[in-house]
């Protein structure tokens, strides 16, 4: 039934397309309400063409409370973190890749063991841990955090593509007197410049969607990041004003959408497992 | 010289000693105490007493069983099933088809999870989308999330995760090598019999580990529920997750709320334990 047919008949074609569309029809519904209810005047919870698009979505949020301030707390929360685990995940994957000893193997089972370990489980003793050692409510704690837990299948992506690069340039490298991390700045890193965008980017988007561990780990209003604020927005207020809502949710997600697309052709299934299934 | 070497792994072992291995030990201690939310010196080891009311709390009986549901229902038969079938037509789609189903469904994935959450929100309410079709069919309506609410939070994080059982199969599918089918085709296994002894058991370790990622995955989900439901209606689509946080922050037990966080962990340990067995990884 799956895998591959010898002659495409015109029929199984078709009727694979008919099937597609269906199933496309129903997941397009969601973000279809999205998109209509955003330029809705006063929308409501069904999807129907709007009469008169219009942009008084937008316009109502775009202020400092409702969007520019929680949007710029997630790019600072997100970038930072980010950066962090991209720093950490390049310096660690080298010796990882490079280097043989006992410790390689048991340690990066550790850190495969890590990548699917339920994060959320621990919220609350980290909640909990975050009072005592006085970092709750911290930008700077939080971002450790996230990129703590995003750290595993961040290393693990690194080796994957720095297992790619070749020895030989290094070698050469060596040989000229480089140390190890002038050689892992100017021959490998050169090398794996889409790698390493991959892992960011990736990162990037799985810290922008978090909401458990802000919502946990931040309690000021001025601190939080859209995730959070948009939660807040649609969560507590008596009467929802949806068009907004909608607008809201549209700018928060875009960033996301716009960074998937840009490394989306490097992402085939086997990424999604960071390469550790075969067949 | 030879440690010299290894220096660069420090601060990625760092990080993961204080801010992941160091919250897991402190889950452990803080398991068997009966911390409070209020004062937070005042914890006294309790042993098994926070396991023992689990065990004998119907509310987490509940719970159990709302997460097995939740797990079956949307990881297992939804995004494992309803990935293959979609990564399977695809192969035999027309371009564009494939393209836009391909895109539609990873934009659903690529949502950050509350947005996710309140679309189908308001897909399910009772003035949403759903009964506005249903209506139009003539079939009837009701309040999905205050009679059904775990079969929609189910749906809803259906919705939100095919797209990554949708990749895997792709890719597992792909590798299938070209001479096997065409055997299969020669020998005349027809449609449902080539699926069930030729291509099943070729992605045979694709299905096995694609399972264990999805369950992991859904046993965490926190936010697509708790911005839905709540959990609610009077607790029908509480999951542990939920169960837990409510204990720990609603109910002030933190110790409580922590014991079935371990419980949590422990069951998540042993799914990982099985992935790494199936993964096999070439380390």
């Amino acid at each position: 039934m799956f895998g591959r047919p010898v002659r495409r008949g015109t029929r199984e074609r078709l009727t694979a397309n008919v099937a597609l569309l269906v199933a496309t029809a129903a997941f397009v519904l969601p973000l279809l309400w999205l998109v209509l209810s955003s330029v809705e005047k006063d929308a409501d919870l069904r999807v129907r063409l709007p009469g008169a698009p219009t942009l008084d979505n937008f316009s109502a949020v775009l202020t400092d409370e409702i969007t520019f301030t929680p949007m710029l707390n997630s790019l600072l929360l997100c970038g930072g973190a980010t950066l962090l685990t991209v720093v950490c995940a390049v310096l660690a994957a080298y010796p990882l890749s490079r280097y043989r000893t006992r410790f390689t193997r048991p340690y990066l089972l550790t850190i495969l063991f890590t990548t699917s370990l339920p994060i959320t489980a621990i919220m609350v003793p980290v909640y909990g841990l975050f009072v005592q050692v006085d970092l709750i409510d911290t930008v700077y704690g939080t971002a450790l955090f996230l990129a703590t837990s995003q750290l595993p299948f961040a290393i693990w992506l690194m080796k994957n593509f720095m297992d790619g690069v070749p020895l030989v340039l290094e070698e050469a490298a060596r040989t000229d007197g480089a140390s190890t991390l002038q050689t892992l700045a100017r021959v490998v890193l050169p090398l794996m410049g889409p790698g390493v965008t991959v892992v960011t980017i990736y990162s990037f988007i799985m810290m922008w969607g978090n909401f458990f561990v802000p919502f946990m780990l931040l309690l000021s209003p001025d601190q939080l990041p859209a995730s959070v604020s948009i939660f807040t927005f649609f969560g507590n207020y008596g009467q929802v004003v949806y068009g907004q809502l909608a607008a809201f949710s549209l700018l928060y997600s875009t960033p996301v959408i716009l960074l998937y697309v840009l490394i989306a052709r490097r992402l085939g299934g086997g990424f999604a497992l960071g390469g550790a299934v075969k067949g | 010289m030879r440690t010299a070497r290894w220096l660069p792994i420090a601060p990625a072992t760092l990080l993961l000693l204080l801010f992941l291995a160091g919250p897991i030990g402190y889950c452990v201690w803080i398991a068997f105490t009966n911390m409070q939310l209020t004062g937070s010196s005042q914890a006294d080891f309790v042993g098994f007493a926070n396991f023992r009311k689990a065990f004998g709390d119907a509310n987490f009986r509940d719970a159990v069983r709302l997460t097995l549901v939740f797990t079956v229902l949307s990881s297992i038969v939804g995004q494992n099933t309803l990935g293959l079938a979609l990564a399977g037509l695809m192969r035999r789609a027309s371009k564009p088809v494939r393209t836009l189903t391909g895109a539609v469904v990873i934009a659903a994935w690529v949502l950050p999870e509350i947005v996710a959450a309140f679309l189908l929100y308001a897909f399910f309410r009772r003035e949403g989308t759903l009964n506005a079709i249903l209506d139009w069919l003539h079939l009837p309506s009701q309040n999905w999330l205050f009679t059904l609410p775990i079969l929609a939070v189910s749906f809803a994080n259906v919705w939100r995760g095919t797209a990554f059982s949708m990749l895997i199969y792709s890719a597992a599918l792909s590798e299938i090598p070209k001479e096997i089918t065409e055997a299969a085709e020669v020998d005349g296994a027809s449609g449902p019999r080539r699926l069930w002894y030729v291509t099943l058991p070729m992605i045979s370790r694709s299905i096995g580990t694609n399972l264990m990622l999805n369950t992991l995955q859904t046993l965490s989900v926190f936010g697509l529920i708790w911005a839905m439901t709540r959990g609610g209606p009077g607790g029908r689509s509480t999951t542990l997750p939920v169960f837990m946080y409510d204990e720990a922050f609603n109910k002030s037990l933190i110790g409580y709320g922590t014991a079935v966080a371990l419980l949590l962990l422990i069951v998540g340990a042993l799914f990982s334990v099985v992935y790494l067995r199936l993964a096999k990884a070439e380390v």
